[in-house]
């Protein structure tokens, strides 16, 4: 709201100087309008925390959305970590090469993978696949009615549609993470033996040797942190979005990008304050 | 006196710089038909939003059975909405729920009735609309846009409510399915014995189904009388839009 306000008054600014908008009122008008929304945006996330994690539960809710979160990503997240993985031994063991220490690319894939690698690419996988859709969904349940239906039957759209969405999510995405994990070790593993004749048993076993507990909490942890977003966002875009189909289809844009940006950003800052923390 | 079931009192609403609701006065009373006539854009929606509390409004009192329901929420709300019905202009059936569940979907969701129970009252309900029980396992897209409305009107009723509201309930039907409609919101609202508040500009259906008129204009009710007077009603603006002529103190919205 106050963004359009902004834009008005950059509007009649604009007619006032023949077309020179002023850029002082110009980045006036965009900070405003990018502090309201992110106010917005964390308003409604703290609404859907306090839903998700108080009774009363959807059950059937929730779990219809883990398979769709969960069950319906694994082949997208399962062949986006296999390339990963591959890609990744190959790099490595280029680089490595070059310092005469291609013998650690068995440590260093298992801890891309498990650190960053396997829960960024989940993260950013499910932004498309996941938060578009529920988006997509959400708003066109709101320009149909759908929405205001659910209040007037005294059903909350947080309690009913919101809060399973953020529970499967953040359920599902740790699932997945792990899976990512193991199929991104084993596209590695596939890439070192047959492509750059490493043995397997001793590659496995360099595997298992430097992989830590925290190496896979640290993964997972991030997983719940990226599932909170990629739902919020999804829930977020399509309960405001606008009417008709390129209403809803804006809504679902915004809310892959706006949930890819926030994986990454998220992600960069666990990172340090994992290194931080030792961890 | 009675108490009346709904009561609007100076209710303004603005979006931005825009006044939709000027300041409307509206009383229904239990057992009344009540049909809100208004060109498009007038704000008729944006009103029954209002009563049903999907929006807040920006001055005035809304009461509901005499109370004050202005800004409730929580229990008092949902206490609220136990008691009415509604029929949206789009129908707002779930399109992943089948049509049995979205009838009962009050009785599932809020009374926590057993499904196979809640089945059963959902194929009664579907009955007094004219719909078999083959209709029942059906999505909402498996069927028409008329039988859609039927649905719907089953489930605005499901709950035996105080009061139903109506909007455009008519619109994008054709003339027999229309009247087939109004025919059913007059039987169930007579043996509900609840209150109806209709908001549409098709005037066919108004005539129907109302016992009052009352006219929506520039976010103010301009008339408020017996349907039976609409034809001289002795208000230019109610005139022209009965009489559906583009020459008037109405502005075409166009």
């Amino acid at each position: 709201m106050n963004y359009s306000q902004g834009s008005e008054i950059v509007s009649n600014a604009s007619t006032r100087k023949r077309g020179f908008p002023n850029p002082l009122q110009w980045i006036g008008a965009a900070s405003l309008g990018l502090f309201s929304e992110v106010g917005r945006l964390f308003i409604f996330f703290l609404k859907v925390m306090a839903t998700a994690f108080t009774p009363r539960w959807y059950v059937a809710q929730v779990w219809k959305q883990m398979v769709n979160i969960g069950f319906y990503s694994l082949p997208v997240v399962g062949l986006s970590a296999v390339f990963i993985g591959a890609a990744l031994a190959l790099n490595i063991y280029e680089g490595g090469s070059r310092y005469g220490a291609e013998q650690f690319v068995p440590s260093i894939v298992v801890l891309g993978i498990t650190r960053e690698l396997g829960a960024t690419i989940t993260g950013l996988m499910l932004a498309g696949r996941v938060s578009a859709g529920i988006s997509a969904e959400i708003g066109a349940m709101r320009v149909t009615e759908q929405i205001d239906a659910l209040e007037t039957l005294s059903a909350s759209p947080f309690r009913y549609l919101y809060a399973p969405r953020f529970l499967a999510a953040i359920i599902a995405l740790p699932l997945l993470v792990l899976v990512a994990d193991i199929i991104g070790i084993m596209g590695g593993w596939l890439v070192s033996v047959y492509a750059l004749d490493f043995d397997s048993t001793t590659y496995i076993r360099n595997t298992m040797d430097f992989l830590t507990n925290n190496d896979v909490i640290v993964g997972l942890i991030k997983a719940v942190v990226f599932g909170a977003v990629i739902a919020t966002m999804g829930c977020y875009q399509g309960d405001r979005s606008e009417a008709g189909a390129t209403g809803v289809g804006r809504a679902a844009t915004l809310a892959m990008v706006g949930a890819a940006v926030l994986v990454l950003a998220t992600n960069y800052i666990m990172s340090t304050l994992f290194v931080e923390i030792g961890l | 006196m009675t108490t009346p079931i709904l009561r609007l009192e100076n209710v303004k609403k603005s979006f931005g710089q825009k006044h939709v609701l000027k300041g409307v006065d509206l009383e229904v009373q239990r057992g009344e038909s009540l049909v809100v006539l208004g060109g498009s854009g007038s704000g008729k929606s944006v009103m029954l939003k209002n009563a049903l509390g999907l929006m807040t409004p920006n001055d005035g009192k809304i009461f509901f059975d005499g109370e004050d329901v202005t800004k409730s929420t929580g229990k008092t709300r949902a206490k609220m909405r136990e008691r009415i019905g509604m029929l949206f202009q789009s129908g707002a059936l779930f399109d992943s729920l089948t049509v049995w569940e979205n009838v009962s979907f009050r009785l599932l969701q809020a009374d926590r009735m057993r499904r196979k129970d809640a089945k059963e009252r959902a194929i009664e309900t579907l009955k007094k609309v004219r719909l078999g029980p083959d209709v029942a396992d059906l999505y909402p897209a498996e069927i028409s846009g008329g039988m859609q409305k039927r649905v719907s009107l089953a489930r605005s009723i499901i709950s035996k409510p105080d009061l139903i509201f109506f909007d455009e309930p008519t619109t994008g039907l054709d003339p027999i399915t229309a009247d087939a409609i109004n025919d059913l919101i007059i039987e169930q609202v007579r043996s509900l014995g609840a209150a109806a508040v209709s908001i549409t500009h098709d005037m066919a259906s108004a005539r129907k189904i109302a016992n009052n008129i009352a006219m929506l204009y520039e976010g103010k009710i301009i008339w408020h009388g017996p349907a039976d007077i609409i034809d001289n009603s002795g208000n230019d603006y109610v005139d022209q839009f009965v009489h559906g002529r583009a020459d008037g103190p109405i502005q075409p919205a166009i």
